[in-house]
Formats: structure tokens, sequence, C-alpha cells
């Protein structure tokens, strides 16, 4: 079963969130002068990434906060999660997507150790 | 080609069945197209079917990252049906269901194309007012569609338990819809587009586009670069990123969607029973499988697995319905990945880019409409412009807002 981590609850099974889509997409200002084309790609058009995606979950059956969390889309590996507001966490370029962060980062320690050693 | 027939086949019996030819060939890719079809499932097979037999385009390739049908074709539930709301659709699939008739004897291959009638059951009153609205639009459009009574839906499946937690009130019956051979459909198109001349080329990734002055060029895949003056891509879930290496993006996410079967048994279940309200479906297979699907997981992925708790959504209500396969064990369970537009309407279109097409967009249904489809699509990219059937599906509905919306008001699953 997928857990997912809420930022407030802690790790919980993925059926208690809900899904709310790619995240940081803003509200586009001065909808008056959007073209029918930019009012297009507001609403329907997507990232639909296959790799890393920065996305929005909701704890639903939980305490029903938002927060936004980044995902390997292939393996659905969590990177991290972090609340609304916050900066995105992000990634290495090397990260393949199975490892968690700190498996990744702890992988990566024991490199450097061995590097200085 | 080699005509499979009665006599081919006692011929072949002679020799214990060694020598049959293969069914296509598997050349080395030429230099240059005059269209290249990015994706070896059966859109992609069925447009360069067509291009090669109705449009005369000969000079035809068609380039499959892993083996022909590996994707959602093959992994299917295969429903065929065309009940659907919208004229556009009605239009487009039931072009397919007519092109489904006769494709067997067309192909010279056996699809398995079996009309053994497709039921939609209603548990509610909304269901009852959704099947009614859309049981009508379908009847103006000239498709066949009947309401049924529960004790006409008893008779025809005995088994059925209609007073359970999802009470049957009546039922849609399409006569016409039934099932297809997936993995035949793949086949057989392969065989009669490779018989036409088109090169078929498995094993063999498109990873990039020369564009220049907004025009298509070339195709760059794992097998070197090949000059096209066309491009139709046909890519199913992986749309976004073939889209993405041309420059664009697609109004679309990709969503896991699964699938079951069972242990086979003997024949119980004679037509597909479908079920909105709780999004669970079944039929059998001629070799005797229960085949079982639901809804796809709700969050975009790549994974091609599918999430366990969906298991357990399509388990249950298909058991509360046909208690009788409580002790049936299942075989195997597995994903695709389905792309989902957000009218749950496919989309068939022009690009950005001159010389490029896209038809994908099918999602959680596109397995029927494969001919249709096919047709179609190879029509516009041979003449430039979309035919009259594809055209309502063209990409710029997402602007100008002519969405044509499935999604809330026809079935959305299959
Ligand atoms: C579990 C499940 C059940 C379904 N049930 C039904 C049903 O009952 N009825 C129905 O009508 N529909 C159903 N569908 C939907 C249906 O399967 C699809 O809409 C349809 O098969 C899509 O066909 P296609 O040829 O467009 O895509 P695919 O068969 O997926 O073919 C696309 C091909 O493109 C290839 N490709 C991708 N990227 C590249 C690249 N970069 N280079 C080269 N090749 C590439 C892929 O390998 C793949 O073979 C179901 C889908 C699933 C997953
Ligand atoms: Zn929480």
């Amino acid at each position: 079963m997928l857990t997912i981590k809420c930022p407030w609850c802690g790790e919980r099974d993925q059926i208690e969130f809900s899904y709310g889509g790619e995240g940081h997409i803003a509200r586009p200002t001065e909808t008056e002068k959007l073209t029918d084309a930019e009012w297009g790609d507001y609403i329907f058009f997507r990232k639909n990434p296959k790799g890393v995606h920065y996305e929005r979950w909701t704890h639903s059956a939980g305490c029903r906060r938002w927060f936004n969390a980044v995902r390997h889309t292939v393996t659905d590996q969590f990177w991290d999660v972090y609340k609304t507001g916050e900066e995105a966490p992000v990634p290495p370029e090397d990260w393949d997507g199975i490892q968690s962060r700190a498996e990744y980062e702890a992988a990566r320690s024991t490199q450097a150790a061995k590097k200085e050693g | 080609m080699m005509k499979y027939s009665i006599f081919s086949l006692a011929r072949n019996a002679r020799t214990y069945h060694q020598d049959w030819p293969k069914a296509w060939r598997s050349p080395d890719p030429k230099p240059e197209y005059d269209v290249v079809i990015v994706g070896g499932g059966g859109h992609g097979l069925a447009t360069a079917y067509y291009l090669a037999t109705v449009c005369g385009i000969t000079n035809v390739a068609v380039i499959e990252k892993g083996w022909l049908g590996g994707g959602n074709t093959g992994r299917n539930t295969t429903i065929v049906r065309s009940n659907y709301l919208w004229d556009e659709s009605a239009a487009l699939y039931d072009h397919a269901v007519n092109l489904w008739e006769g494709l067997s004897q067309e192909l010279n291959y056996n699809v398995m194309f079996s009309q053994r009638g497709l039921l939609h059951l209603a548990h509610n009153v909304h269901d009852m007012q959704e099947i009614g609205r859309r049981g009508n639009s379908i009847y103006l459009n000239g498709v066949d569609s009947e309401f049924i009574t529960p004790e006409q839906v008893k008779e025809m499946v005995p088994f059925i338990n209609l007073n359970c937690r999802y009470p049957v009130m009546g039922a849609l019956l399409q006569k016409r819809g039934g099932t297809a051979r997936h993995d035949a459909v793949a086949w057989g198109y392969a065989r009669a587009a490779d018989a036409a001349g088109v090169d078929i080329i498995q094993n063999c990734e498109v990873q990039g586009f020369d564009i220049t002055d907004g025009k298509i060029q070339a195709v760059r895949t794992s097998r070197g670069t090949i000059k096209a003056k066309k491009v139709g891509v046909v890519t199913a879930g992986h749309s976004s990123v073939v889209a993405e290496m041309a420059g664009f993006r697609m109004p679309l996410e990709s969503f896991p969607l699964q699938a079951f079967v069972s242990e086979p048994l003997k024949p119980i279940v004679d037509c597909v029973i479908m079920s909105n309200a709780i999004h669970a479906y079944i039929s059998q297979s001629d070799k005797g499988e229960l085949v079982i699907g639901g809804s796809g997981d709700p969050f975009i992925s790549y994974s091609q697995r599918g999430s366990f708790d969906q298991i357990e959504h399509v388990a249950g209500p298909i058991l509360e319905l046909y208690p009788i396969f409580s002790r049936v064990r299942m075989m195997r369970q597995w994903g695709g990945i389905t792309d989902v537009t957000t009218d749950r309407s496919p989309i068939l279109t022009k690009t950005p880019v001159e010389g490029m097409y896209f038809n994908c967009g099918w999602g959680t249904g596109g397995f029927k409409a494969t001919p249709g489809s096919g047709h179609v699509f190879a029509m516009s990219i041979a003449k430039g412009e979309m035919h009259p059937i594809a055209a309502p599906f063209s990409m710029d509905r997402f602007s100008s807002g002519a969405l044509i919306d499935e999604a809330a008001a026809a079935a959305v699953a299959h």
C-alpha cells in the first residue's frame, strides 16, 4: 500500500488522501485580458511528466488540510512533502525515483565518507 | 501474404505446423518515409493499414518502442460498444462498430469480434434518468439501444442478485455491443498493413524530433534518425511525453487503470455487464476467464501497476451483484497507463508543428474505437485536413470551449 506523509499527521495510507492535481498553478491575474488559448492552457493543459512531479494532496480522512508533495510518477516514490507556501524541495538530477529521500541521502553520505577515507 | 483459410490450415497440418510463414516482416528502418506512425498499438497499426489501403500511401513505417500491442491495446478488457451520448461521439464510435462488423473478413484474421450484447445496469434514480436520457439520444442517432426491466435482466443473467446493496432498477442494452480479442486486433492490422507495404519496426523508441521552421523533418529514434514528411503520434498514456519532445503540451493526464482475470470457468456470462454507479464490470473471455475491471487510480502515474485499494473497490460490488463468484480465484492482475482528457473524449488533431498529428486521449475506453479511429485518422493525415468525423475532436476545443463532455453524461468507463 502506498503511504503518504501528511506534514501535520505523519505517515498514513494513501486512501486517506485525495489528489489535487499539478501544484503551483497560479490563477492568472488580469483575466479580462486573457486570450481563449491562455484560458484553455490554464484550465486544461498539464505537464503530466514521466518523472518528478510537484502536486497537491489533501488529507481528506484526517486533518483535511492541503499540502504539496514531490513524487516520482514512474515509481510513485515520494521525495518529500511540504506545506502550502513553503518552497518546493527539488530532488537531485540523479535521483532514480526508487530510493526514498532518506535512502538516497544515506547512500550519498557513505559514498562521500568512502572518498574522504 | 499467405491467406489464412481452411485449406492453408489443412496444408500446414501435413507439415505439423512447422512451416507457417511469419505474419509480418521485421525490416530495418529506411532512411525516409512519407508517413511515420509513432506507437504500435491498435490505433497506430490501424492508421498505417488504412493509409496503405484506403489512402494509397504505402511508404509508411510504424515505430514501436516495445512489442506490438504491449501498451493499452494488449491490456484492456476488450469491451466494444457505441452507446455514447453526444452526436460527435455517436458518429465516431458507431463508425468503428460498423467497421468491426466486417473486420475479420477484411483483414483475413479472426479478431473474434462477438456481438454478445452489453448491459448497463441502473441502480438508483439518477442512473435511471441517465440511461433514459442517453438511451433516447442514442436511439435518435440511429444507434441501437433498448431499455429493459430488472426481470429481463434476470432472464439474461440468471445468477445476478437484483436486490442487493446495489439494487438493479433497470438497464440499457446494446445488442450490437460485445467483445473482441485485443491481441488479434493488433496482429491482424499489423499483418495486413505489412502485406500492403508498411514497415513495422519494433523495439525502436522515438526519442525526439527534428523540426525546422515549425515543420516536421525527421524522427529521432534509438535506431537512428528517420526522415518523415508527416508524423502521426499514437502513443496513448505516453502522449504528453512525446508532445514534450516536440515542444508543446497536451490537455492530458495519465492514470493507471487495472483489470483482472479469474481462473477459466465453464461458460456462464454470455454478455457484458457494466455498472457505472459502482464502477465494476464483468464479461467472460472465450477461454473461460472472467474479465473484470473497474475505475482508474485517482492520481497521475506511469507505474503501470494500479493501486491495491482499487482491487477491493472492484471485488466488493462484483461479489455483491454476483455472489456465485465468491469462491472463484483470480489469476492475474495488471495495469495500463490511460491518457485521460477533461471531457473524457479523445483527441484527433493537428498540432502546432506542421505535418505532425496526434491521436490520443482515448483514456479508459479507446479499444472499441480502434478501426474507426485508425480509418478517420489515416484520411486526415493523407489529406492534411481533419476528416469530418474527427474534426470535432481537435485539440482546439480546449480553447474554444466546444468540449464533448462524455465524462458526466455518458458511461465514463470503457
Ligand atoms: C485495464 C484497461 C482496461 C480497458 N478496457 C477497455 C475496454 O473494455 N474497452 C475499450 O474500448 N477500451 C478499454 N481500455 C482503453 C484502451 O485499451 C485504449 O484506449 C486503447 O487500447 C488505446 O490504443 P492505442 O493504440 O492508442 O494505445 P496503446 O495500445 O497503448 O499503444 C501505444 C503504443 O505507443 C508506444 N509508445 C509510447 N511511447 C513511444 C515512443 N516514445 N516511441 C515509440 N513507441 C512508443 C507504446 O509502447 C504502445 O505500444 C482499457 C484500458 C486499460 C488500461
Ligand atoms: Zn493530516
